[in-house]
């Protein structure tokens, strides 16, 4: 166990910081690019995954554990947000017949 | 070990970027799950060997195999023509540039104050994760059975054909 956090020391952390945000950045441009519910959730998923990294890295390099607890808690929200976006979009093909953002508009007014 | 991550932070950010661009949901699917195996093995490289496996399991395992047993049960594995408007591509393109570069510049003023962290990580392992989990977290822990139990409900309730 110490041979591996010798090694990894040389990873900066700033390393994984840019990294979250990249991905964040990426996720963010799906959810305004894609028209597909079902895309979107995808990116809403890069975005969650996005944070669970930085939590991890920060949590690791300041060696508190809680941190990779509160990962576990994301996921386990993660999982339950999936089951139920999932079944709002199997409706929303019942009803509308379609997986189109632009239909489901009627919230704005 | 640098080699490592840089390999698969690029893995990472070109699924990504395929996730985003390309137009059938399969493959969306696909990439997004090679994505997240690269994910988990940050996870290794951060000593954190219990979240790695969780992530495998509950995001490759169930959430990904959920998202494409919807695609197959809604039918929608041909490539289907649902693109927004070029003005609106664009500027979702732009938009995710000028915030990443804002974010990068905010996050480049803090660097002083936690390089003098180092990596010191020897708790990822079931047992580390274990004892603090139930020790100080275990009313969140319990709580969360209250959440999914919710969560199952709700899903049943949107499932059901007339409410």
């Amino acid at each position: 166990m110490k041979d591996i956090s010798s090694a990894i020391q040389l990873i900066p952390l700033e390393n994984y910081v840019f990294l979250s945000v990249a991905l964040f950045s990426i996720g963010m441009m799906g959810v305004l690019f894609r028209r597909n519910t079902i895309a979107i959730l995808m990116c809403l998923e890069l975005m969650f995954n996005s944070v669970n990294l930085l939590l991890t890295a920060f949590s690791a390099y300041h060696s508190d554990p809680a941190g990779q607890v509160f990962v576990f808690f994301i996921m386990i929200v993660a999982a339950a947000e999936v089951a139920v976006g999932l079944s709002i979009i199997v409706m929303m093909k019942r009803n509308v017949d379609s997986v189109d953002i632009n239909l489901l508009n009627r919230l704005k007014w | 070990m640098v080699f490592l991550f840089y390999m698969l932070s690029a893995i990472m950010i070109i699924c990504a970027l395929l996730v985003v661009f390309s137009k059938n949901p399969i493959n969306n699917v696909i990439y997004l799950i090679l994505c997240f195996l690269a994910m988990a093995g940050h996870y290794i490289l951060l000593n954190a060997q219990f979240l790695a496996v969780v992530h495998v399991i509950v995001y490759t395992g169930a959430i990904m195999v959920l998202f494409l047993f919807v695609i197959m049960l809604l039918n929608l594995n041909k490539a289907i023509i649902l693109r927004k408007s070029t003005v609106t591509r664009v500027s979702a393109v732009i938009t995710g540039g000028i915030f990443f570069l804002v974010l990068l510049a905010a996050t480049r003023q803090t660097f002083e104050i936690h390089a003098k962290y180092p990596f010191a990580s020897d708790f990822g392992l079931v047992s580390g994760i274990g004892k603090v989990l139930f020790n100080e977290f275990l009313l969140p822990f319990e709580m969360s059975s209250i959440l999914f139990i919710s969560a199952m409900v709700g899903a049943m309730m949107f499932g059901k054909k007339d409410v």
